[in-house]
């Protein structure tokens, strides 16, 4: 799985993860240089470049205006010099000024021009809730990205996760839009907001390998095998659903997609024809959400060895409310439950 | 500029019925259709008057050509004034030259268009001393970031026109296999970025391009463009303010040629303050330059290049002109202003006033350009009968179906595959 093999292992939370990937990837190569608001100096709001600055100088890590097109847009532009721009957007609900530089520029060079210009980029931006944001800072747009062709689209669960996938995203030819679960930063968290918070000290996947290594785009992992039902999932909600796989007892697999483009259609699949059920589980809303087009691709694929309906659990078609937040949020219980329902279903 | 419509039968204009409430305006153009146009607010200043500034001078120093028009030629197609001497006879022979083509080009492709050979063609009718002495004024290896309006860049490059007549017709020999709208082009190896469509998007990438050249220790510089109806848009103000903040070894062009298809400039401000002024604004220095000045154009242009090549930053120029087609073959401008408006424009026409210096002066003869002329026929003629005969998307023979899959991504994924497969095309 790695494409490289390193024995030294330390613990970091997935802002530290996140952090050494850029230090890895500015270190073994000079075109790569991060910027956005707040990243140059301090270090990010987030912490997610601190002491980059320092050590590779202001022409490598550097402040920005607030203005998220520009940003993007002179992203772009280095890109096509021939640098490796890792642009911060300070949170994923202040991306959409620069989405016609995404979705209709970024996306699109390499295409328009016939290949003669690429942009191989990353725009990394912390997504999803659980941090009582609000609606302006909670949300969760991958399925606005998604929909683009010509642009990639990453989200881990967990530091070592973050690293690698950061890392083959930053050597991608192509640009990468690179969504950060910022619930998950400081630790994994199962939906549970009235316990204890949780360390990534404690987590296997807390172990991240010094140096470099990469995770391949484009390829699911395995969270746990099971027998009765597939569960997709990313992000915060892999989380969840492996609460709501112990809340329920259900013999359920659990997959975590970590790329939505490209996707590991061929693991779901071969997943969903073993288990007969799916359900699909992510904290965005419902309507023309990513998970309309899991189940689209599951019922292509999978019809004819489906045992039960395909189901949703997602967050409701509101914008995301301030004091309802653990209403809104698709908790372990609302997973649990759907399990059971389509375990149940004959 | 208010105060101009409602005179003309002609004119469906309704202000006579409804007055303005509170001062609430709609801006209006110096003439519509039926109307005298009026050009007489336009501080056109005189050839010669404005000083030499160093390339290297302080910002201030360019505070007088932020409202004043900074002009060479002068009406008896003689040089004045110190900025001449950026420009050199070779120049005015090789500009001339590549505007001439420029101007063959568009004629050929606007009839071409009309015959049905292609669907939509622009042309830069009037504007080719700007786009022409801006890449004389830069290095091959400096990017332009275009609009679809500079394709002059290319004529003073010396690209086959075949290339371009071949991505118009969108045939088996378009560089961009059928990809992108006629017009729409990209030339990499002749400094000259894929041109996008969407407004404004190059100017914030420009810069960017820019500020990676300095960020490695680069000499190179990106030249960005635009119309003056796009400054409108916020990448416009976000790219001035890039270029100002991280002093981006780019020279921002606006072309200021007074129309946005149907609307007058004054919706982009122009009426409240020049774009120079406003770039300046910014913090960085700012030309005000005639654009039918071929002289004016290159003198500004290589001064700035200058500047921005020595790691003082960016430059801001707007080429005052005026658009002498329509904005596109979509569009008939007899609908929306004044027929005769070009003819009265009081800058003239760039090729005629560059003609008249280079014979005045003694620098080529009626014949020498006479043939410069009929050989820019033959040439345009010529190559689109070669780019004729790769075939016509209209007629049938476009670029491979195929395709419109690849270059989606550097590979192409599996969706894809299948999708192409799904289409009809096996060998993917």
């Amino acid at each position: 799985m790695m494409s490289e093999t390193v024995s030294n292992t330390r613990s970091m939370n997935m802002i530290e993860a996140i952090r050494d990937a850029h230090d890895v990837a500015m270190e073994r190569d000079d075109a790569v240089v991060a910027f956005g608001e707040d990243v140059g100096y301090f270090g990010g709001v987030f912490r997610c470049t601190a002491g980059l600055q320092e050590k590779y100088g202001p022409s490598r890590c550097f402040d920005a205006p607030i203005a998220e097109s520009g940003l993007v847009g002179a992203g772009i532009g280095m890109a096509v010099y021939g640098l490796k721009p890792v642009v911060e957007i300070q949170f994923a609900d202040y991306i959409t000024p620069a989405y016609d530089q995404i979705s209709q520029e970024m996306s699109r060079i390499r295409y328009r021009s016939n290949g003669e210009f690429t942009v191989p980029m990353v725009v990394r931006t912390p997504t999803g809730g659980g941090i009582y944001g609000g609606q302006t800072h909670s949300q969760s747009p991958e399925a606005i990205f998604t929909h683009v062709c010509g642009i990639k689209v990453v989200i881990p669960s967990n530091p070592y996760d973050a690293k690698g996938l950061l890392m083959a995203s930053i050597e991608d030819p192509d640009p990468v839009v690179f969504l950060e679960p910022k619930r998950l930063y400081n630790g994994p968290f199962e939906g549970y907001h009235d316990r204890a918070l949780q360390s990534w000290k404690e987590h296997e996947d807390g172990r991240v390998p010094e140096g470099y290594y990469s995770i391949p785009l484009g390829e699911a992992k395995f969270c746990r095998g099971g027998r009765a039902v597939t569960v997709l999932a990313y992000g915060n909600m892999v989380h969840v659903c492996m609460a709501a796989v112990e809340e329920s007892g259900v013999d359920a697999e659990v997959i975590d997609l970590r790329s939505l483009i490209p996707l590991d259609l061929d693991t779901i699949e071969e997943s969903v024809k073993k288990t007969g059920r799916c359900v699909i589980v992510h904290e965005a809303t419902k309507t023309s959400g990513y998970g309309a087009e899991l189940m689209a691709l599951v019922q292509e694929r999978c019809f004819y060895h489906l045992e039960a309906p395909i189901t949703r659990v997602t967050g409701w078609d509101t914008p995301y409310p301030h004091a309802q937040e653990w209403t809104y949020f698709p908790g372990p219980a609302r997973v649990a439950d759907a399990l059971k329902k389509v375990v149940g279903a004959r | 500029m208010d105060g101009f419509a409602g005179s003309s039968p002609d004119a469906p204009r309704s202000q006579a019925q409804t007055e303005p409430k509170r001062g609430f305006r709609v801006p209006q153009p110096p003439a519509r259709p039926g109307e005298a146009p009026d050009f007489s607010t336009l501080n056109l200043g005189q050839p010669g008057a404005l000083p030499l500034v160093d390339a290297e001078a302080d910002v201030t120093a360019f505070e007088p050509f932020h409202h004043d028009l900074l002009r060479v030629l002068d009406d008896d197609g003689m040089a004045q004034g110190p900025w001449a001497s950026l420009v050199t006879p070779a120049d005015v022979q090789a500009a001339l030259k590549a505007m001439i083509r420029t101007r063959a080009f568009d004629a050929r492709m606007m009839r071409a268009q009309r015959q049905g050979k292609t669907s939509f063609y622009m042309q830069c009718l009037g504007e080719e001393a700007i786009a022409v002495g801006a890449a004389l004024a830069s290095n091959p290896e400096d990017m332009h970031f275009p609009t679809y309006r500079q394709q002059g860049l290319l004529f003073a490059r010396s690209i086959d026109p075949e290339t371009l007549m071949n991505q118009i017709y969108s045939n088996k020999e378009d560089p961009l296999e059928g990809r992108q709208l006629p017009v729409l082009y990209s030339f990499k190896e002749h400094g000259f970025f894929t041109l996008s469509g969407n407004l404004a998007t190059q100017w914030p990438q420009a810069v960017g391009w820019a500020m990676a050249s300095a960020m490695t220790q680069d000499d190179k510089v990106a030249v960005a463009w635009i119309g003056d109806g796009a400054t409108a848009e916020g990448d416009w103000h976000q790219g001035n303010l890039f270029a100002s903040v991280y002093r981006a070894p780019a020279i921002l062009c606006v072309v200021n040629n007074q129309w946005a298809i149907s609307t007058t400039n004054a919706f982009a401000g122009a009426d409240k303050n020049t774009f120079a002024a406003r770039m300046a604004s910014y913090g960085m220095p700012a030309l005000r330059v005639d654009g039918n000045d071929l002289l004016a154009v290159m003198a500004a242009m290589r001064l700035s290049v200058q500047r921005a090549r020595a790691g003082l930053g960016a430059v801001g120029i707007e080429f005052l002109t005026y658009r002498g087609g329509a904005h596109s073959t979509s569009d008939d401008p007899t609908k929306y202003r004044a027929r005769d408006e070009a003819g009265v424009w009081p800058l003239g026409d760039p090729i005629h006033r560059l003609k008249q210096h280079a014979m005045v002066t003694g620098l080529m003869t009626e014949d020498h350009i006479t043939d410069l002329e009929v050989a820019a026929e033959n040439e345009m003629r010529e190559a689109e009968a070669r780019a004729e005969a790769n075939g016509l998307v209209h007629g049938g023979e476009g670029a491979d179906g195929a395709k419109m899959f690849s270059q989606v991504y550097a590979e192409m994924p599996g969706r894809l595959v299948e999708q192409s497969q799904e289409a009809g095309f096996d060998d993917v």
